[in-house]
């Protein structure tokens, strides 16, 4: 990481203490996690303050963490079943959950500063609420408008403040958020053309979910940290 | 009777000035627009939902899909995202052609967006020059990759193969006559980086044209100056990136302010506006165009003297080569565990953005250190200008609308996702 990132976050760490956690990254990247109840103020002193001056909002998304570090096609009967062991059915919908995990959902912030040439990443986990909620920060930067309406639509995520959080890329009348890890693939319902109606209708998908590559979580020796030091050495 | 005072009226999705399928519900008083509201996702693929169910490299042809205009500049962002998380080094030539093919797919976007925006806006000719100076470029996505817009060309570790020797020809036909086959040939007896250097000697000349057609054209201007005024604070405000913020005067370009590849080495400059209305906007895309053919003068001088490998060695993320799998066994279980599974990336998150003709096109990629990411996040530039059509139009005549989608550079592939 660079010296001048370093400078950053001495200065980020001075003024926010503990407000402001950071996260270790590989690649040189400057990420934070705060808690929701200090966003707005946190956000405001990174746009406002002169020491920071994060102008832009490149790009708030939303995550789900529901299936972090898990793999798919954990049976062991594979060969057993050939092809369509990668075919999975009946989608968890855990949306009925009163509480979430903590850690499932988050909103990510890409800042960027033009008059000190930086960027940084503010992660906030949206707590147990269902749905989940954090405060939006359009009074802050306005650019962020649609891209919480996209969280929102997509994830579920609600904006407190937001003026105008409708969906924005799903159909009119979408049922579900469908980038949840939850949601099916082929999603829940398909369109055709009803000749007897003569109008387009939707009905439930006739697809099934085929895994052709299985997610593999490894441990590969090149990651491996200890080694990777004395490669570079 | 009650006397109406605004209406509410609908443009689109299918509508030629609409760029795709932009669908706008305007609130109108007589011509002029109370408040504008983009309807969009009619194009929603869920590309980053598909990306996550795919090992990384089977994703590199989805980024093409997404601004199908300027196709490698998506791929980009996209390898090099990858690249950071695995901290692959790419070979240097594979850097230079990445830049060159950058700025070819600058030009290409830019043509795109020119004929577009005159046709809107009544330039027709400006439509059939702008596609006869494409097709050229097009021929060199062709001649690199085989196909002639959706490339996937670059790979994580470089690009996919090195520039051909030879460039393909016409062939004859019935069709066409001995005569015409050869004045359409002569440009293509050479490589790629001849043919490439062809069109970089003459294509000033074209932008001279095209500018002779509009610059000083007095509808041209009647039709852009001081319409979608945005300052320069509201453009930072609003998220506004590329020619967009460069055209209401803020100096940020990320291949000056955060070089990437080896744009560090290269000498060019940055066009910025003045007044932020859509004939500065259209200024500087026309410098631009200009710029970025010196940049790819600069990278064929480079790529010609300087042969060597244009993808990284490291074959569990790049494929072997056929020779090497014909009589080496690990090189054909690295060949065959790279197709079938792919690579695991290490745990952790990257965020990397490119210089897009568009604006700052990134890609935020979290891994959970499996063979597929966990979550791709596709920050598409033409989504926040869209985002700011409202206010961008606000007081305008119904007519400027047009002109506002046009400044813009919308495509709806990379809005949409």
């Amino acid at each position: 990481m660079s010296e001048r990132y370093e400078t950053l976050a001495t200065r980020i760490h001075e003024r926010f203490g503990e407000q402001m956690s950071r996260v270790p990254s590989n690649c040189g990247e400057l990420t934070y996690e705060l808690d929701k109840d200090d966003l707005i103020e946190v956000a405001t002193a990174l746009r406002n303050e002169a020491a920071f001056g994060f102008e832009m909002l490149m790009d708030v998304c939303g995550v789900d963490y529901l299936n972090y570090g898990s793999d798919e096609w954990t049976t062991n009967d594979a060969t057993d079943t050939g092809f369509s062991r990668g075919v999975q059915r009946a989608p968890v919908i855990l949306d009925e959950a009163d509480e979430f995990d903590g850690k499932r959902f988050a909103v990510i912030y890409h800042l960027l500063s033009l008059q000190h040439n930086f960027r940084m990443r503010m992660r906030v986990f949206t707590g147990t609420s269902n749905p989940p909620l954090v405060k939006s920060v359009v009074d802050i930067w306005n650019g962020a408008n649609w891209f919480e309406r996209e969280a929102f639509d997509l994830y579920g995520i609600l904006f407190d403040g937001h003026p105008d959080l409708r969906r924005i890329l799903t159909d009119y009348g979408f049922i579900g958020h469908p980038f949840r890890k939850d949601f099916p693939l082929m999603g829940n319902v398909e369109v055709i053309y009803d000749a007897d109606e003569g109008r387009v209708v939707y009905k439930p998908v006739s697809i099934e979910q085929r895994t052709l590559v299985p997610r593999v979580i490894r441990d590969d020796n090149r990651y491996a940290a200890d080694l990777k030091d004395a490669n570079d050495g | 009777m009650a006397e109406i005072q605004s209406y509410t009226m609908n443009f689109g999705p299918q509508h030629p000035a609409a760029h795709g399928v932009l669908r706008l519900v305007l609130e109108i008083e007589g011509e002029t627009i109370h408040k504008a509201d983009p309807h969009v996702g009619l194009l929603h693929r869920a590309t980053e939902k598909l990306a996550e169910s795919k090992p990384y490299n089977q994703s590199i042809g989805y980024m093409d899909r997404l601004d199908y205009v300027s196709m490698m500049c998506n791929e980009h962002a996209y390898v090099m995202a990858i690249e950071k998380l695995l901290s692959v080094q790419v070979p240097e030539r594979a850097q230079y052609i990445r830049v060159m093919f950058d700025e070819i797919t600058r030009i290409l976007n830019h043509l795109m967006w020119l004929g577009a925006h005159g046709l809107d806006i009544g330039a027709m000719t400006m439509f059939l020059y702008c596609f006869r100076e494409r097709e050229d470029l097009m021929d060199c996505y062709e001649a690199v990759s085989g196909t002639r817009m959706h490339a996937t060309y670059y790979r994580p570790g470089g690009v996919y193969r090195d520039l051909p020797n030879l460039m393909p020809k016409y062939q004859e036909s019935k069709f066409r006559s001995k005569k015409e086959l050869d004045r359409m040939n002569a440009i293509r007896e050479g490589s790629l980086l001849d043919f490439i250097e062809a069109f970089c000697e003459r294509f000033p000349g074209c932008v001279d044209e095209y500018e002779t057609l509009l610059t000083d054209n007095r509808i041209w201007k009647q039709r852009t100056v001081n319409i979608g005024v945005v300052s320069p604070d509201r453009a930072m405000q609003l998220g506004f990136s590329g020619p967009m913020l460069r055209g209401s005067g803020v100096e940020w370009d990320l291949r000056k302010k955060q070089p990437y590849e080896v744009y560090d080495r290269m000498d060019f400059d940055i066009p910025v506006g003045v007044n932020g209305d859509c004939y500065d906007r259209y200024l500087v895309r026309v410098e631009e165009m200009r710029q970025s053919n010196r940049i790819i003068k600069q990278c064929i001088e480079w790529l010609r003297d300087n042969p060597g490998p244009v993808i990284a060695d490291d074959h569990k993320v790049t494929p072997p080569t056929r020779v090497e799998m014909k009589d080496d066994m690990e090189s054909l279980i690295h060949h065959f565990k790279l197709f079938t599974e792919g690579y695991c990336v290490p745990e952790g998150e990257a965020y990397a953005a490119v210089e897009h003709p568009k604006g700052e096109f990134g890609i935020y990629i979290i891994s959970d250190g499996a063979n597929k990411p966990y979550r791709v996040k596709i920050r598409a530039p033409g989504f926040a200008h869209l985002s700011a059509m409202s206010e961008m139009v606000e007081g305008h005549m119904l007519a400027d609308v047009v002109a506002v989608i046009g400044t813009q550079d919308i495509v709806f592939g990379e809005v949409d996702r």
